[in-house]
């Protein structure tokens, strides 16, 4: 792992190296000789146009859909080269966009069907974990998925990823339709998660100003490509940047 | 009295088989998509096969076992060798090919056992009991039926219901994509459902040969009863499949016993047709909740 500085200087490692990455779906390049270091234990923000290729990243990375050419390093493996079924087993885990829940199991199923495939070498994440952090859960444990609201469904995805204990999370638009005040909790648990537990948290949004104010670093795609890549604090004080790309 | 306590008693057990038959299709259409046409010839050729054991010198259940056993085989072989390259292809592409299966399956039975009547033995007796100076319908075998295919339904719900490969199972059926990030390997998923749904699927085969005759098309017309059964309890729901071929199974035998037994096919399409109109999502259908 190579050391990289964050926003608070303290020294960190990479989590996840992405080097050159491109990924084509036909003759759209939707992502396009992609590179940065996501730093482990922090939050990265990746922040875009609808178009900008978020999503597609977050796919590749997770082996959903092959790239093209590139890789993507944790830790020693090459995941560009690992089919998106071992990621968990990897530490890897992916909250994709539309959220993803089981809505024809129950609460409990969607969590322990999460656990099932938890990190290799770890002891399995108790349910009780999960709904100390997101009470309403515990309470429709047995109730079916599909009932749920938008943002229970959230904060289930997000517990179902937990129950895999993983060291690296991606997040696709988690904040999707949700009040602000549901949105500011989930954006709060993940920063908690990785100030206390060491997460790495990759976090595609939207609304860029609530991302970056939870984020150590934000790394900004149009067009497939990178066009910023900086500290959280760096992107939100830069006005040029921030008008191009961001929209506030 | 008597006549309908023996309809109701002969419905009871082939209803029991086209349950059984029904739920493997289902088992199949959860996960896949696909209505696999096939099911009925890959019974009979396990059957069949059975047959030449039992034949050899082997005692019934012996002949019992490898059917089911070749079924387990045959169901994952169809799976990952021909449906694996169509699946998330255009869905006509899967539907021929069973049909193409089907085919190819009753040419091979015919090269391979040939196409004579063979009679297929019972492991328990097949005429009625007498209670009292009432004369019951129902059979020994016919007993055997009801109990095997209950048990069998009773093991795959709690397969699903409890176990983590059912778990995984399920996920997969409902939501493939989730399910690699969660690390289910979907396809062996799919593979292990082929392989059950051809295991009910023979013994499906199996009580319809009991005692009776068998040979390369015995199973056809249990196609029309199971796929029916299948469709009137909602193709999504096994419990449906369970309760439709019950009710299948019953009304084709009032309709048998009381209008006729060359009514029967008709009858069953007669009940196709209203379910598809009245009901098309099946008398369990779970569609509206699942499309949310
Ligand atoms: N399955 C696909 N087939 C073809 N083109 C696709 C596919 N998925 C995405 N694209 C194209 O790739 C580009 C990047 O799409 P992507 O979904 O990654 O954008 P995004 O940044 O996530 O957008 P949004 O903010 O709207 O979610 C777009 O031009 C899109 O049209
Ligand atoms: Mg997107």
């Amino acid at each position: 792992m190579s050391a990289a500085v964050s926003t608070d200087g303290r020294e960190t490692g990479t989590a996840l190296d992405i080097r050159g990455l491109t990924t084509t779906y036909g003759a759209v390049r939707a992502l396009d000789d992609v590179s940065f270091a996501v730093p482990s234990g922090r939050i990265t923000a990746v922040l875009g146009a609808n178009g900008a290729g978020k999503t597609t990243l977050l796919r590749t990375i997770s082996g959903l859909v092959p790239a093209t050419s590139g890789t993507v390093a944790l830790g020693s493996h090459d995941l560009s080269r690992t089919p998106a079924e071992r990621m968990p087993g990897l530490g890897l885990a992916h909250v994709p966009e539309g959220r993803g829940v089981i809505t024809e199991m129950t609460v409990e199923e969607n969590l322990r069907l999460g656990g099932l495939g938890r990190r290799t070498g770890t002891e399995p994440v108790p349910l009780e974990r999960v709904f100390d952090l997101f009470q309403v859960l515990g309470e429709r444990r047995h109730g079916v998925a599909h009932q749920l609201s938008g943002g229970e469904r959230q904060m289930l995805v997000i517990g179902r990823a937990l129950m895999a204990s993983p060291t690296v999370l991606l997040l696709d638009e988690p904040s999707l339709g949700l009040a602000p005040r549901i949105v500011a909790q989930i954006l709060d648990l993940l920063g908690g998660l990785a100030r206390d537990e060491g997460l790495t948290v990759l976090l595609v949004e939207q609304n860029a100003r609530s991302a970056l104010s939870v984020a150590d670093r934000g790394v900004v795609l149009s067009l497939g490509r990178v066009v910023a890549d900086e500290s959280a604090a760096t992107l939100a004080g830069d006005d040029q940047l921030r008008h191009a790309y961001l929209g506030f | 009295m008597q006549q309908l306590l023996s309809t109701t008693l002969t419905g009871l057990t082939l209803g029991m088989v086209y349950a059984a038959f029904a739920l493997a299709l289902v088992l199949i259409w959860r996960s896949t998509r696909i209505v696999n046409f096939a099911q009925a010839p890959m019974a009979m050729v396990t059957t069949l096969v059975a047959l030449q054991v039992i034949d050899a010198g082997a005692p019934y259940w012996v002949g019992f076992l490898v059917a089911l056993v070749s079924g387990l085989v045959l169901g994952a072989v169809v799976e990952r060798v021909l449906v694996r390259p169509v699946e998330g292809k255009a869905e006509i592409n899967a539907v021929i090919l069973t049909l193409g299966l089907f085919i190819v399956l009753h040419a091979v039975a015919g090269l391979v056992f040939g196409n004579d009547y063979q009679s297929f033995p019972a492991p328990f007796g097949l005429s009625g009991f007498r209670v009292g100076d009432l004369n019951v319908a129902l059979t020994g075998f016919g007993i055997f039926t009801i109990v095997i295919v209950l048990v069998v339904m009773a093991a795959l719900a709690a397969l699903f219901r409890f176990t983590d490969l059912g778990l995984r199972m399920r996920a997969a059926a409902f939501n493939p994509e989730v399910s690699r990030l969660l690390g289910v390997p979907v396809g062996r998923m799919l593979t292990i459902g082929w392989a059950l749904a051809a295991v009910v699927g023979s013994l499906a085969g199996l009580l319809i040969a009991g005692g009776s005759l068998v040979y390369p098309s015995y199973m056809d017309s249990v196609v029309v009863f199971g796929f029916v059964a299948a469709v009137l309890g909602g193709l999504d729901s096994p419990v449906g499949a369970v309760v439709g071929g019950l009710l299948l199974g019953l009304a084709l035998s009032y309709v048998s016993g009381y209008l006729g037994a060359q009514l029967v096919t008709l009858a069953s399409l007669v009940i196709l047709m209203l379910v598809l109109t009245l009901r098309p999502g099946g008398l369990f259908s779970s569609a509206s909740a699942r499309r949310v």
